[in-house]
């Protein structure tokens, strides 16, 4: 029986590179042998990537791309299907649950260095994924076809009609109409659920290969690749299996508490992750008093309202995401990890973490004339911690980075 | 012997270099051209461009001061009463407005009446803020307003802080860029039509 069984595995194997692939990316990839809880977020992301694909598939089986139906399906979703209700909260909270852990992730990049050289490309595919997440986010948004749905697209996309000369008419293009109409919901949804996602299982699977073939980074910014054992494999490092395998599942069991606890028992999130204008159907006719944009968008929302000028407004928040692709370009200093970098890079980021916090604050209030004014200094601040890096990096003497881990 | 293959060589080369160019080129035009029916699509559909005819609305009705919502094309569209008296006032407010006269866009009455409509009383608007498409709201008094301690009446846009006069004109500092459109109307008698010019239908 056995015999057999390897026999068939064989046979495949000679066919299929399942064992060098299973051993060369899984059990045997070499990771660093200390991190910390920052190096668990990767992993929970693609935990959410695959709650979102399945719960996203569950919910198109009960979701209508039209105008007239759409915000009556998801309703029937929630309230006729069984256990409907747990699909879409699922899938709501994985959009939040997904972006933050995807900011810490990010963070943790920013922290530790995890863009230096060697790995810029890694850090290049991750913010292609956050800025197709973001498209994705705001096209799921959409499809209930609620208040703040039809709001909040009407406001992003008049965006484009603040690109000069062809503004109007790539509106008109976008929506497929003159209002968002259900032209505009089925196009939406055929991005969302079919365009999108592959782009995303593509750019995750880029993100993982170029991670692969330098290695993964660790707190201390050392370079394990400098001492290797007689097989080539690095001493300050543990095998994949079990080692990180076994961390994430704990990581992952914490993350599932914290999941389902938002999941049951806070699914609106406060207003924040589900707005509560979003429980009534889209008016064409009527905005709701206050539009504000669910929590992770709103640092560049706040941006946006900062700026006094339409076409401005849309500059600014391209480029607040534009400029994270060239982290790995602006940071010149000699150690990676902040543990290592001088005083003014410490500085730097303290000051650049409360000024996000207070954005993403401002993105979710009323304006008022002192807000406005908050805004403006936090997208100075923004900007400055990234224009500023490339000087206050290297004029700053950072401590010498150790040899080992 | 030898020079004759160089030569042969840099022919054969010039000659697969031209081939490639030629084949690519054709290509990419192939390709624009393919390209086409994917793009074209995402425009509006004939049913949706036939959507959207005019609309009628009785304004006699309306008490001076006031502002009523008709839909048209499924978007906004403000109707307001003005005394004589706010009308006076509006050259006041002139030197707060980005555009007074509406020269940025293309007004269809320019010059006709204080109003910007083709009537000496009513103002016929786009309730769309040219900034980023939400419905502006009313609010006629003079009084202070929070965002903004001398209101002097007019239309503020709550999503981004736009804020526009009693007919619908833009001030300075604010992120719209222009004064709300003006859609094609015309009025017979107290009945208004929204949606296009009188005579054209």
């Amino acid at each position: 029986m056995t015999q057999k069984a390897s026999g068939v595995f064989n046979w495949l194997n000679h066919r299929l590179p399942i064992v060098n692939t299973y051993e060369r990316h899984l059990s045997k990839h070499p990771v660093p042998k200390k991190v910390n809880f920052w190096y668990m977020f990767g992993a929970l992301a693609s935990v959410v990537l695959i709650i979102q694909i399945v719960s996203g598939i569950w919910l198109m089986f009960g979701y209508e791309n039209t105008e007239e139906g759409a915000f009556a399906s998801v309703e029937y979703i929630m309230r006729d299907i069984e256990y409907g209700w747990i699909i879409r909260y699922m899938h709501t909270t994985g959009a939040s649950m997904f972006f933050a852990v995807v900011y810490l992730h990010m963070f943790r990049g920013l922290l530790y260095g995890s863009y230096h050289k060697p790995r810029e490309l890694v850090w290049v595919f991750g913010m292609t994924i956050y800025l197709v997440m973001m498209a994705e986010g705001f096209l799921g948004y959409v499809l209930p076809y609620g208040q703040m749905s039809y709001w909040g697209a009407q406001v992003i996309i008049s965006l484009f009609g603040a690109i000069p000369y062809i503004g109007e008419s790539l509106e008109i293009w976008v929506r497929g109409d003159y209002y968002i109409s259900g032209a505009t919901i089925s196009r939406f949804f055929a991005l969302h659920v079919v365009a999108l996602p592959l782009i995303l299982i593509a750019l995750v699977f880029m993100h993982l290969v170029a991670l692969h073939e330098v290695g993964a980074g660790n707190p201390e910014g050392v370079d394990i690749e400098k001492h290797l054992d007689e097989n080539g494999v690095p001493l300050d490092s543990v095998p994949f299996f079990p080692y990180k395998v076994l961390n994430a599942l704990v990581a992952i069991g914490i993350f599932g508490i914290v999941f389902s606890i938002i999941m049951f028992f806070f699914p609106e999130g406060g207003g924040y992750m589900l707005e509560l204008a979003n429980f009534e159907e889209a008016n064409p006719l009527s905005t709701p008093e206050h539009i504000a944009p669910v929590w992770y968008y709103s640092p560049y929302y706040a941006m946006l309202r900062a700026v006094p000028d339409k076409l401005g407004g849309l500059v600014v928040m391209g480029a607040a995401i534009a400029i994270l692709f060239v982290v790995p370009w602006l940071d010149r200093s000699k150690a990676a990890s902040i543990r290592y970098k001088g005083v003014l890079s410490k500085i730097a980021m303290t000051i650049f973490v409360i000024s996000w916090i207070m954005l993403a604050w401002l993105g979710t209030v009323p304006v008022t004339a002192l807000r406005t004014t908050l805004s403006i200094i936090g997208t100075i601040i923004y900007f400055s911690f990234f224009l500023l890096m490339p000087i206050y990096t290297s004029i700053e003497t950072s401590k010498p980075v150790p040899e080992r881990l | 012997m030898d020079e004759t293959i160089d030569l042969m060589e840099d022919t054969t080369t010039t000659r697969r270099k031209v081939l490639i160019g030629m084949t690519a080129g054709v290509g990419a035009v192939g390709a624009s051209f393919a390209v086409v029916p994917f793009i074209a699509s995402w425009n509006p559909s004939a049913k949706a461009k036939a959507v959207g005819g005019p609309v009628k609305v009785d304004v006699s009705k309306m008490q001076v001061g006031q502002k009523i919502q008709v839909s048209w094309r499924k978007q906004p569209v403000f109707v307001i009463r003005h005394s004589k008296e706010a009308l006076a006032n509006l050259v006041q407010v002139e030197s707060k407005l980005d555009d007074p006269s509406s020269m940025k866009i293309d007004e269809p009455y320019r010059g006709a009446n204080a109003t910007r409509s083709t009537s000496t009383e009513y103002t016929v608007i786009a309730g769309v803020c040219t900034h980023l498409g939400c419905a502006p709201k009313y609010y006629p008094e003079m009084e202070s307003q929070p965002w903004d301690e001398s209101w002097v009446g007019g239309f503020f846009c709550p999503c981004h802080g736009s804020m526009f006069d009693i007919v619908g004109r833009v001030f300075k500092g604010v992120p719209a860029p222009t004064n709300l459109k003006v859609p094609p109307h015309y009025f017979d008698g107290s009945i208004l039509t929204i949606g296009e010019e009188r005579g054209t239908a």
